[in-house]
């Protein structure tokens, strides 16, 4: 058995698996991370998992933007060359507008994607990091660090019990490297 | 997941009373993980032979101009700015179905949304393409940015409407583009770890390594809410901006502050009748009936009758207003659309556009496909003839007299837009052969909530309101997907 890094519970429907994750923190078993097909909510609570902050960087990244593509026309129309279209002030603040707004889209769109490609580690040619291939197609997954909890037998029974379809013991943590 | 069920008089996103998650998944990724039917074979190759004219055309508008074009000194601006504005319009829908309809929390976007996507980016890269092909020597295509240059400093003219208008379009591809990629990650690893061999490597580096850990879901949906509120002004602005090319400019018949709203309408309008299009004939051949019912097809022609009439609202408002202003100039311009030479262009954008989309009122129409596929190509052809409208019979006519002309197209002209439609249906057919054409994550959302079995699974419980179980299963005759007799055994 010591050869095990993780256990993991298979489960065919997410109502079964949650009832799974209730189980095993009942019984204070610690649960490494919860693999599934498609978001379901409440389970970022069940393992504590924060609030993200994601909205903040949006809204920085967003406000950069805006201000960034003021400067950029401030300096070319205002200071830098003034267009002289029929004496009209070059200082023309409503034109300034579209072109504010689609840079704090754009920015707010890629700063805040690219930090959530950064956080998350995705990047292109990443190599994957999975456990059990089906877990992105019908399969919700529960992993447990089997050298962080030993009692081996007790994890098999309680996720059987809640109605894993299957229970795997893996002797590396990423099956995808093979 | 949660413990309570959706009301039982809404109807299924999900038709069909053997679909589990793995179903999903095989049913979706069909046509990408097996080799083309004959079907997509023929399409494919009529496509690509368009997309080679458009090459051919667009070469030979490169290497000679755009006197290859039939622009006169009167009318300058014709099939180019109206194929622009057409592509561009179609690919508000797009955006639109992603994001607007996520923000209303309207579930039968799940369904639509991937391919809705797809769609905008190809009609985007080919408005685009009209952009860069107009210029006349599209190898100074650069000088559009805003970038230091040899001339002193003189920078792009930031009162213009055509610079606010290459940063609307090209921030509306690439936010577009990266919302649909960032929504793609999780179904590009569901084909990645379904596969072999050098498959498995190609999709590995595309789905940048995605696991579906509980961290990644919870920041992916923040991101695409987020995503989706900033590009819901986004997408309105966008054609907006695209009205301001010309109702910033003094021509009678472009200058009427109603433009913004009513080009956004009539760009929904155009959109959805292109996704009903296409997606019409991809459910059929992809065998996705079950998935794009016949709920989505109506719930798509109610808003294609919604949007047509807003459009047939600011024709009447424009007509109305083009009189009351006084301004004879403007007035003649009207008369001149509807009566004048170009007669023909303005009913026929009047008969395609509100007379035609009214049709849809009647359940019938509504729910047959085949009208429903008719009716979205003749939206589009009207949708062409607004646009040539607006641009050419503003035109024509100018202060005077003398140099009034008619415009008539050369075999480049046509051949820049008939290829680009090629050039479209080729890149969107690609994309069905490598790529889900359904959001495989999203619609598994669906499944234990809003799937037929789950609500014959409610009605057998037998806790549900009689004469609601009965306003449903009477509302489950409209699709052609439900088998009929499963309902008379309750």
């Amino acid at each position: 058995m010591s050869d095990i890094k993780y256990i993991l519970g298979s489960f065919g429907d997410p109502v079964e698996m949650m009832h799974g994750i209730d189980k095993l923190q009942e019984n204070g078993v610690s649960i490494y991370d919860v693999y599934t097909p498609m978001p379901i909510h409440g389970i970022e609570v069940k393992l504590g998992i924060k609030r993200s902050r994601i909205d903040i960087a949006a809204f920085c990244f967003g406000i950069t933007g805006t201000c960034a593509a003021f400067a950029l026309i401030y300096f070319c129309a205002v200071i830098d060359w003034k267009v002289n279209i029929g004496g009209k002030p070059s200082f023309a603040l409503p034109d300034f507008i579209p072109i504010m707004f689609e840079l704090t889209v754009l920015f707010c769109a890629f700063g805040m994607v690219l930090t959530y490609y950064a956080s998350t580690h995705l990047f292109p040619g990443r190599a994957p990091r999975v456990m059990d291939l089906r877990a992105t197609d019908d399969r919700f997954v529960i992993a447990v660090d089997a050298k962080d909890n030993t009692a081996h037998t007790v994890i098999d029974g309680l996720l059987k019990d809640a109605g894993a379809l299957e229970v795997k013991y893996n002797e590396r943590k990423y099956i995808s490297y093979e | 997941m949660s413990g309570h069920n959706e009301s039982i008089l809404r109807e299924p996103l999900i038709t069909g009373n053997d679909i589990t998650y793995a179903k999903i998944t095989d049913d979706i990724l069909g046509p990408v993980e097996n080799k083309p039917n004959k079907a997509w074979w023929i399409g494919f190759i009529v496509a690509s032979l368009g997309a080679l004219l458009w090459v051919v055309a667009v070469s030979y508008t490169f290497w000679n101009g755009i006197g290859a074009w039939g622009l006169n000194k009167t009318v300058g601006w014709a099939w180019d700015i109206t194929g622009f504005v057409w592509w561009v319009g179609i690919g508000h829908a797009g955006t639109l179905i992603s994001a607007v309809l996520l923000l209303f929390r309207q579930n039968w976007r799940n369904s639509i949304n991937r391919s809705a996507e797809a769609m905008t980016i190809f009609a985007v890269i080919c408005a685009a393409t009209y952009v860069v092909s107009h210029m006349g020597r599209p190898w100074l295509a650069y000088w559009v940015l805003p970038l230091p240059n040899q001339f002193g400093s003189l920078w792009v003219n930031f009162n213009s409407p055509l610079v606010w208008d290459m940063f609307a379009i090209s921030t509306y591809f690439s936010v577009s583009l990266l919302f649909w990629y960032t929504g793609l990650l999780p179904d590009i690893a569901t084909i990645r770890d379904r596969a072999t061999g050098t498959r498995k490597k190609i999709y590995s580096i595309f789905s940048f390594g995605w696991s579906g850990s509980v961290k990644t879901w919870q920041r992916f949906e923040a991101v695409s809410l987020i995503l989706a509120g900033i590009s819901t002004p986004l997408v309105l602005s966008v054609h907006t901006i695209v009205s301001m090319d010309f109702a910033t400019s003094v021509i009678p018949g472009w200058h009427t502050t109603i433009f913004p709203p009513y080009f956004v309408a009539g760009a929904i309008f155009s959109g959805f009748a292109m996704v009903l299009t296409l997606l019409l004939v991809a459910r059929k051949v992809l065998g996705l009936e079950n998935y794009i019912t016949m709920f989505h097809i109506e719930s798509m022609n109610k808003i294609i009758i919604l949007t047509g009439s807003i459009v047939g609202v600011a024709y009447l408002t424009e007509f109305f207003i083009a009189w009351y202003s006084g301004s004879e100039y403007e007035q003649y311009a009207f008369i001149n659309r509807s009566t004048g030479p170009y007669w023909w262009a303005y009913w026929m954008m009047m008969t395609c556009n509100v007379i035609s989309p009214q049709l849809l009122w009647f359940k019938k129409i509504r729910l047959s496909i085949r009208a429903t596929w008719i009716l979205s190509i003749v939206v589009n052809i009207g949708m062409w003839f607004e646009r040539f409208v607006i641009i050419v019979t503003s035109l024509h006519r100018d202060y005077i007299p003398s140099s009034w002309a008619m415009f008539s197209p050369t075999w480049v002209d046509v051949s820049v837009f008939v290829g680009s439609i090629g050039l479209f249906f080729t890149l969107f057919l690609l994309f069905l052969r490598v790529l889900p054409s359904i959001a495989i994550a999203e619609v598994k959302l669906l499944l234990k909530s809003a799937s037929e079995q789950a609500k014959m699974k409610q009605i057998k419980e037998g806790h549900e309101n009689k004469e609601y179980v009965a306003e449903y299963v009477e509302s489950l005759e409209k699709f052609d997907s439900v088998k009929q007799e499963e309902y008379a055994k309750i």
